[in-house]
């Protein structure tokens, strides 16, 4: 991994750009009395370093989106914030998301940045490329039109693409090239955080693997933090330096990837990993049986115990807390590293 | 040999331009292979997109009718078919699965409704007893039941689960092929081998054949018998499956190979660095 060596920012190693403390946000309604809230994020606690991608995996309304939703500041009602914190440190400047929205909305964009799913409902199908650029970074950057210009043309060209694409159309673009544009959109202010929320879910095997060069490649160069959201594990493996795995609201596992991949010490880890279809291996693969549990209404204790294949009594009552694992991350589980893998 | 399904020198255009440019693409171009009726089997047909995957999905299901060459399904061919019943008769014997089953279901029908509807139109089952019985039997081989299922909606259901009960709708009129076209690729990673490994279960316990759709080579490698991989509308390489894919020999199928993420980090991230030195994207206009 290249450290700071490429970085153009003099990075503080080891330095924590994002803290969040025991996270609670749930979707509350609360209408004619029947109060029903829908536990999205369940008292999540992580950190992500300076300079690294942090993945963040799990299934389909395991809460994913309203993790990254709320450490971006970005909820809506009926979403609210129960407990908790969020704090972000970008070189020297400490920002609370939830105490000082003005400090917020002028991180945004400069500081903080995403990349979304949809490359083309992000782009205005009716507005050529560069009003997407003025509209985003504009107000940011503190430049004149022509330099704003001429500094976009020159982002662009470093990430491959020829500035003749500003006046271009969306659907004059294929869906690689769109989301390349929205990667150049989303870094063109060089932010010191990039949330990245499933960006190569749409694309195609070839053009996926270009995406995520591309985004690694920004990263580098930036030095800059990515959280990276998406359900696919080979997507992590071949990106993330760090990855957590959610299941219900909750953290289940987080470490290394690397040796989350070797030595995966959750059961739910261990299940993601060995489903994994790989070409030369045609023994047959186990899918989880059962569905992910309504965020509504939640198992007790452990919410995996359900379908968790070395469940055990005291998994049904208590809730495990995250505790350090063995390969040097956190894991919640009571029967930590007992799973046999593959 | 009976075939169950021939396509003879099978061609595609669409018309592409204004009114006064008639020009055309080849989505499909000349295409030709047959299953066998005797010996069922995944066939996989793999692409990116815009190779003419969807288009073959759409005339093997008679949605579309070849410019040129004939598809002939089971001793008759598709582009004869006029007459409802005709039509009927066709539909039972194949069956499509769609690729984003939250689209393929409407979210203000309860998905029962599409299994019911299904086993009276086909199987001619008039009353709600037989029509309960037909999609609870078809829900039990893909290893759900209809307890589960009754009256719920499609946000109820995961995924996989939905996809399932696709399945089981295609499963109602007893079909001799299931033409499934991208049926992984909107489910969860973590759900995808649930429906992979129901084609293989479909295969082997009810002797129907599965066209098999996908972009996704490690699904293609771990299920299918035969695959062909499809270029712009050609036919660049085909198949058996595992030695196809153990050892392609066109530029296109290795790179598509390539381009297979593997599942451990180490050999991944190797493998996103190599493609981005030995060929650094281009920004080009399509």
């Amino acid at each position: 991994m290249s450290q700071a060596m490429t970085t153009s920012r003099p990075a503080v190693q080891a330095a924590d750009v994002l803290t969040i403390k025991d996270l609670k946000a749930y979707y509350v309604n609360d209408l004619f009395g029947v109060r029903r809230e829908v536990r999205a994020v369940d008292g999540i606690s992580l950190t992500v370093r300076r300079n690294e991608i942090y993945g963040i995996a799990g299934e389909s309304s395991s809460g994913k989106t309203s993790l990254i939703k709320t450490l971006a500041g970005a909820i809506r009602p009926p979403m609210r914030v129960i407990d908790g914190s969020v704090n972000f440190d970008f070189g020297g400047e400490h920002i609370d998301v939830y105490a000082e929205p003005a400090k917020m909305r002028a991180a945004r964009w400069k500081n903080l940045s995403y990349i979304m799913q949809g490359s083309m409902s992000v782009l205005n199908p009716v507005r050529r490329i560069k009003h997407a650029f003025y509209n985003f970074a504009f107000r940011h950057m503190g430049l004149d039109r022509t330099a704003f210009r001429a500094r976009v043309e020159s982002h662009l060209r470093k990430l491959g693409l020829e500035p003749n694409v500003l006046e271009a159309f969306p659907h004059q673009l294929s869906g690689g090239m769109r989301q390349r544009v929205t990667i150049a959109l989303a870094t063109v202010c060089e932010p010191e955080f990039i949330i990245a929320d499933e960006p190569t879910t749409a694309l195609d095997v070839l053009v996926q693997q270009d995406v995520l060069g591309l985004i690694k490649e920004v990263q580098e160069r930036l030095g800059s933090s990515v959280v990276f959201v998406t359900h696919d594990m080979s997507v992590h493996a071949a990106i993330t330096d760090r990855l957590a795995i959610m299941y219900a609201g909750r953290l289940a596992e987080e470490g290394p990837t690397q040796a989350m991949f070797d030595t995966p010490q959750h059961p739910y880890t261990a299940h993601l990993i060995a489903s994994l279809p790989r070409i030369g291996d045609v023994s047959t693969r186990k899918s989880l049986a059962g569905k992910p549990p309504s965020l509504a209404n939640p198992p007790s204790g452990c919410r995996f115990h359900p379908r968790c294949p070395i469940a055990i009594d005291r998994c049904t009552q208590q809730v495990p807390e995250m505790q350090p694992s063995a390969i040097g991350g956190r894991v919640a589980c009571f029967r930590a590293g007992e799973v046999a893998v593959k | 040999m009976r075939t169950l399904l021939e396509l003879d020198h099978v061609t595609k255009r669409y018309p592409v331009g204004g009114l006064f440019s008639r020009q055309s693409i080849k989505a499909v171009n000349d295409v030709s292979f047959a299953l066998d009726a005797d010996k069922p089997e995944i066939f996989a047909i793999v692409g990116e997109s815009g190779s003419g995957k969807s288009t073959m999905a759409k005339m093997m299901l008679g949605n579309e009718v070849p410019d040129a060459g004939r598809l002939v399904f089971d001793g008759t061919d598709i582009g004869t078919i006029r007459t409802r019943d005709q039509r009927e008769a066709f539909m039972a014997k194949v069956q499509p699965v769609f690729q984003n089953p939250f689209e393929a279901f409407n979210p203000l029908t309860p998905v029962d409704a599409y299994l019911f509807a299904t086993a009276h139109r086909f199987c001619a089952a008039n009353d709600q007893a037989s029509k309960e019985r037909l999609a609870d039997t078809a829900l039990q081989r893909v290893g759900l039941s209809l307890a589960e299922i009754k009256g719920r909606f499609s946000h109820e259901l995961s995924g996989g689960q939905l996809q399932r009960v696709a399945v089981a709708r295609a499963l109602i009129p007893s079909p001799k092929l299931i033409v499934a076209d991208e049926p992984v690729s909107m489910v969860d990673a973590s759900l995808r081998m649930s429906i992979v490994n129901l084609f293989r279960a479909l295969r082997d316990e009810l002797g129907v054949s599965i066209i098999y759709i996908t972009h996704d080579l490690a699904t293609a490698y771990y299920i299918s018998d035969r695959v062909i991989i499809m270029r712009s509308g050609e036919v660049v390489e085909s198949g058996n499956a595992r030695e196809v894919l153990d050892n392609p020999q066109d530029p296109y199928s290795i790179a598509l190979k390539n381009a297979v993420l593997p599942p451990d980090p180490r050999a991944a991230a190797a493998a996103i660095r190599e493609r981005r030195t030995r060929n650094p994207p281009v920004g080009q206009m399509v």
